[in-house]
């Protein structure tokens, strides 16, 4: 049985399950940023295949997809540079990555 | 790629993903990230996408692990205690995220064109393709990037000041 684009998506799918019920059920502010990087890299997988299945007349893949690969890549490097500078200064004020503890704006 | 290959990639890369989430300890969680966004990568060479393997090697298991790493070696963090879970809360993201696979399988069932084999690929130059779409069609994009990677700079920079003001 050869692989086909189906299979991809249903691994990238299970992959954006994954890392969302980690940001659901996990208390600390570091995992759950993981788990976002996760989902991000989710919708990385799908955009690959597709790019890949969606071969142009000159049999080339769509490049397209690939660059917006490149740039989530490049926004998710940033942003976890700003998310993790935010969790250090939270960490200064209160001394606690625990997300429980880290209620005040909750309503 | 070998459906071989594609098997085990694809079920070590969900194994190390669930163990992110399972991971009690935050290092272990970011080491099995790692392994989890290298099985990515090899995921993407399977894919003919050379470089967005390579660039996902570099920057995700290299730079932006690194980051995590350092982060939660200086905060210094202990094993999560065991607290009461709400239950509602665990529910409710359990069923939600089970809701999200069950929608996925069958809209996968029915999506018949995703079902036939990938047709052969033409050539492999993708870095020179990339590079000339990126640099031509893409090219304002590109430049925005850049202000955004300047920006964040600049908010880390302030973020991390002693005496935010």
């Amino acid at each position: 049985m050869s692989v086909t684009l189906n299979h991809y998506l249903l691994a990238s799918g299970l992959l954006f399950a994954i890392g969302f019920s980690g940001v659901l059920l996990r208390r600390n502010i570091l995992t759950i940023f993981m788990c976002l990087e996760l989902m991000l890299n989710a919708a990385n997988l799908s955009l690959v295949a597709f790019s890949r299945f969606n071969l142009g007349p000159d049999g080339l893949p769509n490049y397209n997809a690939q660059i917006l690969v490149f740039f989530i890549i490049t926004v998710a490097a940033a942003e976890v540079a700003v998310g993790l500078a935010i969790i250090v200064a939270l960490y200064r004020a209160r001394q606690t990555t625990h997300v429980e503890d880290i209620n005040s704006l909750k309503f | 790629m070998s459906p071989l290959l594609f098997w085990i990639f694809a079920a070590l890369m969900l194994v190390f993903g669930i163990g992110v989430i399972i991971n009690r300890n935050p290092v272990a969680s970011a080491l099995s990230l790692v392994a989890s966004f290298l099985c990515l990568a090899a995921l993407f060479v399977g894919l003919n996408a050379y470089f967005i393997a390579v660039i996902q090697v570099l920057v995700y298991a290299g730079a932006v692990m690194v980051l995590f790493l350092f982060i939660i070696m200086l905060l210094d963090l202990r094993e999560e205690q065991r607290r009461r879970f709400n239950l509602l809360a665990v529910a409710g993201g359990a069923l939600v995220s089970l809701g999200f696979v069950a929608e996925l399988v069958l809209v996968l069932r029915k999506f018949t064109l995703g079902q036939k084999p990938f047709a052969p690929i033409a050539q492999v130059d993708d870095v020179r393709q990339i590079g000339m779409t990126l640099f031509s069609t893409h090219n304002l994009p590109l430049q925005v990037t850049g202000v955004l990677i300047l920006v964040a700079t600049i908010g880390v920079v302030v973020l991390s000041k002693r005496d935010l003001k």
